[in-house]
């Protein structure tokens, strides 16, 4: 029989889904005792080189509640022609389409390969992507040219028939005209004043006028909205005309931003012609948000940008009304079916901290650098227009992200890009983790990697005990619009046994995925941080981990050194280790922006990056072997190594102190050292491997023994050796950190104690 | 031009208490070392700089050299003390901005003004010793949203912003919207190409008008300048903005005590509007071309107040108007303008200014404010006495106008009168000038109608003429018989003048009177000087069938009356704001010949408003002699050809103004006789 982990591998490869444990447990009581809850991470559009989609529309059950899709895992009657539905037992007819199968004959949706199928559905008229940039002119020379030339580029990536439009900011808000001909045009606004979605319309001359009924005929639906196509137009058609407007756009003369009215406008104008339709209004800006509506910091240079010293005290002024006027924007675009991407440049803050919901409850990107000249921008804006294998754009708009169980499961919510629908129904949870009471939720833009957190909940009473062999099921139902513009629908439908935990918990202890159950617990921790005080945060994780301790580890009671954990645990406490160091959780040191960054990344990145992010890969290069992956510690730190350090958000390349001098030395240009410079260039190419792929581009560090930016491996290391135990000084082990923080050491000390104890 | 004083950095002297400047009236004393205002009398040091010796008589040895010690009037280069925010001001701005709604289009007016703007942005005036003018020109095109463009040298094509926030208008641009015409002329040349084409297929009707006078205004204070607004407007502003206007035109109204309100703005914004004008330097010519009620009342307000012309083309047609109006466009942009300029009267004791007439802003009582000054705006000064005055001294009276010139030079402008005073009434009525007095009366019956009743206006010019002339008649005149008319040299034509000013149709409600014409008239003449009132009220008459043309003299003028027409003969009749060429039936076919060169009187035609050009001596004279009449006044005057017992005679004989009006106002013989048995009244 194959491992659990070639089994986790085999579902997440094959259904894009992870779950926290394998085999669940068969009453609440006990499923509430595992500490860890059930849950799933699930990438619904995970890249599938072996699935070509289906041209035909999905099986429904006929239950209006249920409305689940025919799977493999239905009781399919082939004489009568009739199905039962796996979720509420509902026997259904097939349609006239399935006369033909026969147990030789199925149709894909049977086969048990097919545990994700995808439908390529005809549904309503095929609108093209559209693509509203939104450009700060309020910045240096220098800034503005890469970035007028960064979106000229992006014109000829962008699909043939896409929309696009402009929205230039500065102190005014001005939206341009891509029809004339001759004198270019614009509509301005008043950075200052903020208009509703009805002024913006009617002041952009995009309200329709009445439509006169005609007696005796029924209203026809209004055709495609072609007032709006001044502002919008295919990209095929005016890129010229785009490209000649972007060269000439002028920096702003009055160094004010008003970031605020001009997303509030793009938005607007958005709403009102294209609403539930593919669309990303990709805003670009060069800083803070200076005046109007959203503003987050005075225009005056004396005062600094709010800080988290600043928030902890009550001292951003802005920030509460900034971050409401965000999250207006951002619910209005959502519902809209649209999304936000904020492409912030800067080298100060640029105000995420209160604009990230917009790019959070879209789906949009967000993007931090220094500059927009640099290469960090460059790429990472190049590679949101990048193909998959399939030569296809890797985004999709406004997924409907539907979740079936089977009766014994409940769900509690979600953790995401994703914004509530509002769906009740008898399979939703009371007890909400994340985003709960709905069965639904609205991704509005995604990418193969993009993963939502679901969670649910076991709701089997104890006194009613599942048959032996019987399995929970669940059904992911995802439709969205392709890149391609056409509608499509995934489904994903997967099953796991029941167990009993009080007779077989060592098959649920088998059967736990650690990774999983890190980056699920990681995500309800973070997604708590956004709300709650961070020592709070930090407390309740270190709860949960004593009493998954407690419940799983083997110990004689009050004696620590008796602790054990399983294999299949073994490395949990150490990620939670990590995760408490991380900044996603910790402040100190890091501004709100990154802070709010680093967050949304994590939020919606598959597992693997998800890891990364929460313990980031250390490998070492020397001449003692081939490179290995090596313990994220500061023993790892030896003279003669060379590190590389993912941590998802940067690379660093480390020279330690021996290889440092060498290189100073020149030794790699000497052609009997050739080896070294081998040996200096394997880290660069591996690294090059992963700046390749990743999404945004990390911050690409290349560093040495003693040098400022080693910080960024030093932070990230376990320190074991610190300044404090003086032991390890002198001892050719490793590199002494210089914090009070404790030790992984420490930190299992502490936690096997107190899981031991009998005391708690 | 005047003589300009320019001490440098100490700015112009001035009497330390009164504030009056140095003009002939300061006597030096002490051997020059000191000098005693005339005004107040206060003795103030001379500066060192300023120091000259007295000659024997007591007056300095270089009285002549100075043109503030030998004249009446000259100018001051004023420092830093007399600007805005003590910066040296901007060269002023010139913002055209062009109403392109459906009708503008249709009418193929924007298209004529895009037209006369090409060629006439070369004439933009220039101070003499400059090369070329330092006023930068804007453009703006409306009907219910605003176009701002932009016209930077450096652009390739104009770019044009629309602003449709017109609920609070701000300028979206600051460098490109106001620029150089001779650096920028290919981007403006190019966009005057575009704007016909560019609204080429409107189908908007309506329009705003506050916010665009907004728009300008805002334009100027982001420039830091003060300047002109040319707004070409053709309707009611219906739009749903500021200062939105609704037809209120009531016949209803007239001759009741609130006919006032029809010369009162529909709404209080236009007033506010014009004082933030006026503050800021921002004076708003405005040209209409209405075919209907437009509210001129409302509509001239913020012209009016801002020193700015108003000019009116009823039922604008492209062919026989066009000449008019661009006459007038021409005139206005050439001009010579004082901006941003603000007055002040000071007086010798005795007697002080008390109220002043005029398209001006008044802040307080003594201040008079002007957006901008042109060559052809008076400003009527009234004043009382609060004193006695005394023989000896007589009065004096020292007009100052702060300005900024046309380079964006700031300057004062010195008016020095000294006036005899005497104890006898009948010295007094011997030194009237009538044109004044009617100017005056005008001015301040049109201003009293505001607030008063029509009957009460009317009322009272009627008893003012009355006790004049009764005070003569008792002080002056030699004794005669009661019934006996007795009036003053001087005043002989004041009954005739004020008939006039009774009958004229601001002062007259009658139905067939449009609202918008006597608005109109009401607010040209508050902004007149003497001589344009006199002719307004007492049109020319001139008989051209007796015109000699060998020689230069121009044949005298003939009372305004019909006896005064004959059936062969041709007359020539103006007021300034239009000019009638009258044709008896029996005009001799000579004269009809070198005139049109048509055979006969029922050849002529009465659509031209051109006399064709002739060669021959009659025509040439009598077309100089039109071109005379119309280089004095600030109005271009359309010519209207009227043959005799014709039906546009109509309109020729309302000017005919010693016979009774059609509308019921008195011919001058009865009104004299109304005067006198006022004037008997009075006397018994």
């Amino acid at each position: 029989m194959a491992t659990y982990l070639e089994f986790i591998q085999q579902n997440e490869e094959r259904d894009g889904v992870r779950f926290s444990w394998n085999v669940w447990p068969s009453s609440r009581l006990e499923a509430t005792r595992m500490v860890v809850p059930l849950a799933c991470l699930l990438t619904p559009l995970k890249e599938r080189l072996d699935l070509p989609p289906v041209q035909y529309e999905p099986v429904l059950c006929s239950r209006p509640t249920c409305k689940a899709v025919l799977n493999p895992l239905c009781q399919v009657d082939y004489r009568a022609k009739l199905w039962a539905c796996n979720f509420c037992f509902q026997r259904n007819q097939f349609p006239p389409a399935y006369a033909g199968i026969s147990e030789v004959n199925q149709p894909a949706e049977l086969m048990p390969q097919f545990s994700t199928i995808e439908y390529i559905v005809q549904r309503g008229p095929q609108m093209p992507l559209i693509f509203l940039y939104v450009v700060d002119t309020c910045l240096e020379e220098e800034d503005l040219q890469a970035l007028k030339e960064s979106l000229q580029m992006s014109l000829s990536l962008l699909p043939a028939d896409a929309l696009v439009g402009l929205i230039t900011f500065g102190r005014m808000v001005q939206v341009h005209e891509l029809s004339c001909e001759g004198i270019s045009k614009s509509y301005v606004f008043r950075g200052t004043k903020d208009l509703t979605a009805k002024q913006i319309q009617d002041m952009l001359g995009l309200s329709r006028p009445a439509v006169p009924i005609q007696q005796g005929r029924p209203l026809q639906t209004p055709e495609q909205p072609v007032i709006s196509s001044r502002f919008l137009q295919p990209v095929h058609k005016i890129d010229m005309n785009l490209t000649d407007l972007l060269g000439e756009l002028q920096r702003d003369p009055w160094p004010l931003r008003s970031t605020g009215v001009a997303l509030s406008i793009a938005v607007g104008l958005l709403e009102g012609t294209f609403p539930n339709t593919g669309a990303r209004i990709m805003l670009f800006t060069g800083g803070p948000p200076t005046q109007g509506p959203g503003m987050v910091v005075g225009d005056e240079l004396k005062t600094p940008i709010r800080s988290w010293h600043d928030i902890e005290k009550d001292n951003a002024r802005f920030m509460k009304k900034a971050t409401k006027h965000y999250e207006t924007l951002a619910n209005r675009t959502a519902a809209n079916g649209h999304c936000i991407d904020i492409y912030a440049c800067a080298l100060d803050q640029t105000g995420l901290l209160e604009m990230k919901c917009c790019a959070n409850l879209t789906g949009g990107h967000m993007v931090m650098g220094d500059s927009f000249n640099t290469s960090l921008f460059k790429q990472t804006f190049q590679r949101v227009f990048s193909k998959g294998f399939n030569g296809e754009f890797r985004m999709a708009f406004g997924a409907n992200l539907d979740v079936k169980t089977s009766r014994e499961l409940k769900i509690a919510g979600a953790i995401g890009p994703c914004i509530s629908l509002n769906a009740k129904g008898p399979c939703v949870s009371e007890n909400e983790l994340g985003i709960g009471g709905t069965s639904q939720w609205k991704i509005c833009s995604l990418d193969p990697s993009t993963t939502l957190a679901i969670y649910f909940e076991v709701v089997n009473q104890h006194n009613a005990p599942i048959p032996q062999g019987g399995r929970g099921a669940v059904q992911f139902v995802t439709q969205y619009q392709h890149s391609s513009t056409q509608k499509r629908i995934r489904v994903t439908t997967i099953a796991r046994n029941w167990a009993d935990a009080q007779s077989q918990l060592q098959h649920i202890e088998a059967a736990f995925d650690q990774e999983a159950a890190a980056v699920l617990m990681a995500r309800l921790g973070v997604y708590r941080a956004e709300s709650e005080e961070g020592p709070d945060v930090l407390r309740w994780l270190d709860r949960q981990l004593i009493r998954l301790c407690q419940k799983f580890g083997q110990y004689n009671k009050d004696d620590p050194n008796s602790f054990r954990l399983s294999e299949s645990f073994s490395l949990y406490p150490q990620f939670m280790f990590h995760l408490r160091r991380s900044p996603f959780l910790q402040v100190f040191n890091n501004s709100p922006d990154e802070s709010s960054y680093y967050r949304h990344h994590f939020a919606r990145q598959d597992l693997t990056q998800s890891l990364i992010m929460i313990q980031p890969i250390l490998y070492a290069y020397s001449f003692h072997g081939p490179p290995e992956p090596v313990l994220l510690d500061s023993s790892s730190i030896l003279p003669d190594r060379i590190l590389l350090m993912d941590t998802f958000f940067q690379i660093v390349i480390y020279l330690g102190e021996t290889i440092a001098q060498w290189q100073k030395a020149g030794y790699q240009d000497m052609p009997e050292y050739e080896n070294f410079k081998h040996l200096l260039q394997a880290p660069l190419d591996d690294a090059q491997e992963i700046l390749q792929t990743r999404f945004p581009m990390p911050r690409y560090i290349h560093t040495e023994h003693g040098g400022s930016q080693a910080r960024f491996l030093l932070s990230k290391v376990n320190p074991s050796q610190t300044h404090n135990n003086l032991y390890a000084w002198g001892q050719e082990s490793g590199a002494p950190i210089l914090t009070d923080d404790v030790s992984l050491q420490v930190f299992m000390d502490h936690l096997k104690k107190l899981a031991v104890s009998s005391a708690s | 031009p005047l003589y300009v004083v320019n001490h440098g950095e100490t700015g112009p002297i001035r009497c330390n208490r009164c504030k009056a400047y140095m003009c002939p009236f300061m006597q030096f004393i002490e051997g020059g070392r000191r000098f005693q205002c005339g005004f107040c009398s206060c003795v103030n040091d001379v500066p060192p700089f300023f120091f000259q010796h007295l000659d024997h008589i007591g007056r300095r040895v270089d009285h002549y050299e100075r043109p503030e010690l030998s004249l009446g009037s000259y100018e001051y280069v004023a420092t830093l003390d007399y600007c805005r925010n003590n910066k040296p001001p901007n060269p002023p701005a010139y913002i055209f901005m062009i109403d392109v709604s459906y009708r503008n289009i249709n009418s193929g007016l924007v298209k004529l003004i895009c037209d006369e703007l090409k060629t006439l942005l070369d004439k933009l005036p220039r101070e003499e010793q400059e090369e070329s003018s330092a006023i930068r020109v804007g453009f703006v095109t409306y009907n219910k949203v605003l176009h701002f463009f932009n016209v930077k040298s450096s652009l390739a094509q104009p770019q044009m912003m629309v602003v449709s926030d017109v609920g609070e208008v701000f300028v979206p641009l600051l460098d490109g919207f106001l620029v150089n015409f001779q650096e920028s002329r290919s981007v403006v040349i190019n966009l005057l190409d575009q704007i016909p084409e560019m609204f080429a297929d409107t189908n908007e009707s309506e329009t705003i008008f506050a916010p665009v006078i907004q728009a300008g205004l805002e334009a100027l204070k982001a420039a830091e300048c003060a300047g002109k607004l040319f707004i070409f407007h053709s309707s009611l502003p219906t739009a749903e903005a500021p200062g939105k206007l609704r037809n209120r035109d009531d016949k209803k109204l007239l001759n009741t005590d609130k006919e006032k309100t029809l010369f009162q703005p529909q709404v209080n914004s236009y007033e506010a509007l014009a004082r933030d004008c006026v503050a800021n330097g921002c004076c708003v010519n405005l040209f209409l071309f209405p075919n209907q009620y437009m509210d001129v009342a409302s509509m001239g307000l913020v012209t009016m107040y801002t020193g700015g012309t108003l000019y009116k083309y009823n039922n604008f047609q492209l062919d026989s108007d066009s000449p008019q109006f661009l006459s007038d466009l021409r005139r206005d942009i050439e001009k010579k303008t004082g901006f941003d300029a603000i007055m002040r009267v000071r007086t010798s004791t005795g007697f002080r200014a008390t109220d002043f007439f005029g398209a001006i802003y008044m802040n307080n009582t003594t201040d008079v404010e002007m957006a901008a000054v042109d060559c052809d705006k008076a400003v009527t000064v009234e004043f009382k006495h609060d004193d006695k005055l005394n023989e000896d001294s007589g009065a004096l009276i020292q007009c100052a106008v702060l300005y900024t010139s046309i380079s964006g030079q700031r300057r004062l402008r010195i008016h020095n009168i000294g006036l005899n005073c005497s104890s006898q009434l009948a010295d007094i009525y011997k030194a009237c000038e009538t044109d004044a007095l009617t100017n005056f009366f005008a001015k301040s019956a049109f201003k009293a109608i505001l607030s008063q009743p029509l009957k009460t206006v009317r009322e009272i010019l009627l008893n003012q003429t009355a006790h004049m002339l009764a005070c003569y008649r008792k002080n002056c005149a030699s004794p005669s018989a009661v019934s006996q008319l007795i009036l003053p040299d001087s005043m002989k034509v004041l009954p005739v003048y004020m008939n006039c000013l009774l009958k004229s149709c601001v002062l007259v409600g009658r139905p067939e009177i449009p609202t918008d014409e006597r608005a109109y008239h009401r607010q040209l003449v508050m902004a007149m000087g003497v001589a344009d009132t006199q002719l307004f009220f007492y049109p020319r008459l001139l008989p051209i069938h007796s015109l000699d043309p060998r020689t230069d003299t121009v044949p005298a003028a003939v009372r305004c009356s019909e006896e005064r027409l004959s059936e062969g003969g041709a007359f020539i009749l103006t007021n300034g704001l239009s000019m009638f060429l009258w044709l008896g039936v029996s005009a001799p076919p000579e004269l009809i010949q070198g005139l049109f060169n048509v055979p006969s009187f029922a050849h002529i035609s009465t659509e031209a408003t051109l006399l064709p050009d002739l060669d021959n001596p009659f025509s040439k004279k009598l077309k100089s002699i039109l071109e005379h009449i119309q280089s004095q006044k600030p109005y271009t005057m359309k010519l209207i050809i009227v043959k005799q017992r014709e039906q546009p005679e109509m309109l020729f004989r309302q000017l005919l103004v010693e016979d009774k009006s059609i509308y019921g106002g008195a011919s001058y013989v009865d009104f004299l006789c109304c005067v006198h048995k006022e004037i008997c009244q009075l006397l018994s």
